[in-house]
């Protein structure tokens, strides 16, 4: 379905992403590991073509992703949505307008300059947003809105998109454990539900465990783990964090259980729904 | 159940609520848009009426003037290089007027501003006098001034430069104070916390974050100023303005001397942007490592 194939990004003589390769044959929530610095962003930024690799390809059910341009470059931005660190909205405009902006690659400029959207749009942002939780904040403006409720509604612009892929980048980093938890299961319930790959960036191993079907560790722009959960054992996240044997998996966690324990608990199956 | 359908209907009023909503608002749009014209299209009617020529008529010959100085600029291009260096000297006063004006119309311009800004002046109450004042500084144009202080004065580059000055405080301060109110507080509070005095907090507090803004109004304030300066030579203020209106009354035949001017002030305007462009570069990014020893 989707696969790198030794994807390179140099800037000048660093190198941020170094011959990436990874397949995805069905829909499933990858979750993308490392240190700061290591490459995941890039690696997302070059799948949705906001940052274009200096070698290799990407291809999507036959395209070629690398090498859209024009038009066809937009159009695949669109089926293949993103979500960012600090939610990326436009702050002085109503929920629904922002939500709306997920179909601008639909909408011809002149009619989403005077803000003219179908009433049908209006109403399918209104139900996203209910299916997520904060329908009621509808007319406000999405600076009035706090940061894990306009993190819902980054996701509900990546969901108007109707994209095939999401992508999220640290979308938990600048949240409360409490809205961290909201947010990655409403990515969950979207994969679930939707059958949509998500793939998400994140900086705590006990998040990728709790929601992710597979792993990716990433270091110094090196892919050094793809696994499932459970070959992700503690000497393998210190090596791809580059830690000594001080290091534990509760020093990343930002799950409020884990606070006050040395092991985060994996939940069941059943629980993660 | 009732829950899920109480959320149903819920959404449903949410739903219809914001489409009245946008309804509303698009009426709305569509009449100010069609007002617009009807204002922007019986404002050309009138103002057509009123010429004295009749704008349609006079329209083909709008570009006679250009194309006289530019043929005959073109004629004799070899005494260019000439005449560019005869009127260098009154360029280089022309700058000097408009250097010296936007300098002192820049300090107090940043002075005023940080008077006048709400949530940063220290009386609040002149804020709403001083920017009456800014107004007045604005509204009188500069050639009025300038025409006062010649008569009082008498002729030369100083009364220009006061006339600029004052002008330039008015645009700059109020420009500047709008500057001030993006900046954020929280360095100012900081500052506070430490006891320091106010002009402490503005210079250390809000200074260096407005700097680049600052920075880049004040010279495009410097480009507006080298024109009007050359405007003001019209009326006796000396610089290049005195050159040019000389060059253009000579009428038909002398127009390449009036190029030649033309051709310095384009130049020196085409400077100052450069210049602009650099300086806000590195004051927002920093110099270059290792260039500010070499």
């Amino acid at each position: 379905m989707l696969s790198f194939d030794k994807v390179t990004k140099s800037f000048g003589a660093n190198t941020a992403v170094q011959a990436a390769s990874f397949t995805v044959d069905r829909p499933m929530m990858i979750g993308i590991i490392g240190r700061s610095g290591a490459g995941k962003s890039t690696l997302l930024r070059i799948l949705n073509r906001l940052t274009d690799a200096t070698t290799g390809a990407i291809t999507f059910e036959g395209m070629n992703v690398t090498a859209l341009r024009g038009s066809a470059k937009r159009n695949w931005q669109a089926q293949c949505a993103m979500i960012f660190q600090q939610f990326n909205l436009v702050p002085r405009m109503d929920v629904v307008s922002n939500v709306l902006h997920g179909t601008l690659n639909r909408r011809s400029t002149l009619t989403s300059m005077f803000n003219l959207f179908p009433d049908a749009d209006i109403t399918r942002a209104i139900d996203i947003l209910d299916r997520l939780g904060i329908a009621e904040h509808a007319p406000k403006r999405a600076e009035a809105l706090s940061g894990g409720q306009q993190q819902r509604v980054a996701i509900a612009r990546a969901l108007m998109q109707d994209p095939r892929l999401i992508l999220a980048d640290e979308p938990i980093a600048s949240l409360d454990p409490m809205n961290a938890q909201v947010v990655m299961q409403s990515l969950r319930d979207i994969h679930e539900q939707d059958g949509r790959t998500v793939i998400a960036n994140l900086h705590t191993l006990d998040t990728a465990r709790q929601f992710c079907d597979r792993v990716i560790g990433m270091r110094d722009g090196r892919i050094v783990f793809d696994g499932t959960p459970e070959q992700l054992t503690t000497g393998v996240a210190r090596d791809i964090y580059g830690a000594d044997a001080s290091f534990s998996e509760a020093a990343t966690s930002t799950r409020i259980e884990t606070l006050g324990t040395t092991r985060p608990r994996r939940p069941e199956p059943a629980e993660a729904l | 159940m009732t829950d899920i359908a109480g959320s149903a209907t819920r959404v449903a009023d949410i739903q219809a609520a914001y489409l009245a909503q946008a309804r509303s608002k698009r009426v709305m749009n569509l009449i100010l848009i069609v007002i617009f014209a009807a204002l922007l299209i019986a404002g050309f009617r009138t103002a057509d009426r009123r010429n004295a020529g009749g704008f349609w008529d006079g329209l083909p010959n709008i570009l006679d003037f250009p194309a006289d100085v530019i043929g005959e600029a073109i004629e004799r291009a070899h005494l260019l290089p000439g005449y560019l260096i005869k009127y260098l000297p009154s360029l280089i006063e022309t700058i000097n007027i408009a250097g010296a004006s936007t300098l002192l119309g820049a300090m107090a311009g940043l002075v005023m501003s940080l008077l006048v800004t709400r949530g940063l002046g220290p009386v609040p109450w002149l804020v709403g006098p001083l920017r009456r004042v800014l107004d007045i500084l604005r509204a009188v144009p500069e050639i009025v001034i300038a025409l006062v202080l010649i008569f009082m004065l008498g002729g030369g580059p100083v009364p220009a430069m006061i006339a600029i000055a004052l002008h330039t405080t008015g645009a700059l301060g109020k420009l500047f104070s709008e500057v001030n109110e993006n900046a954020s507080l929280r360095p100012v509070e900081g500052l506070a916390s430490v006891g320091a005095t106010w002009t402490q907090r503005m210079l250390l507090g809000v200074v260096p974050q407005v700097a680049p803004n600052y920075l880049s109004y004040a010279l495009l304030r410097f480009e507006i100023n080298i024109r009007a300066s050359a405007i003001l030579g019209f009326v006796g203020a000396g610089g290049i303005g005195y050159d040019l209106r000389n060059t253009m009354s000579w009428g038909a035949g002398k127009f390449d001397e009036a190029a030649a001017i033309f051709l310095l002030l384009f130049l020196s305007i085409v400077a100052v942007d450069q210049m602009s462009s650099i300086l806000r570069h590195r004051l927002t990014h920093g110099a270059k490592p290792g260039e500010i020893h070499r």
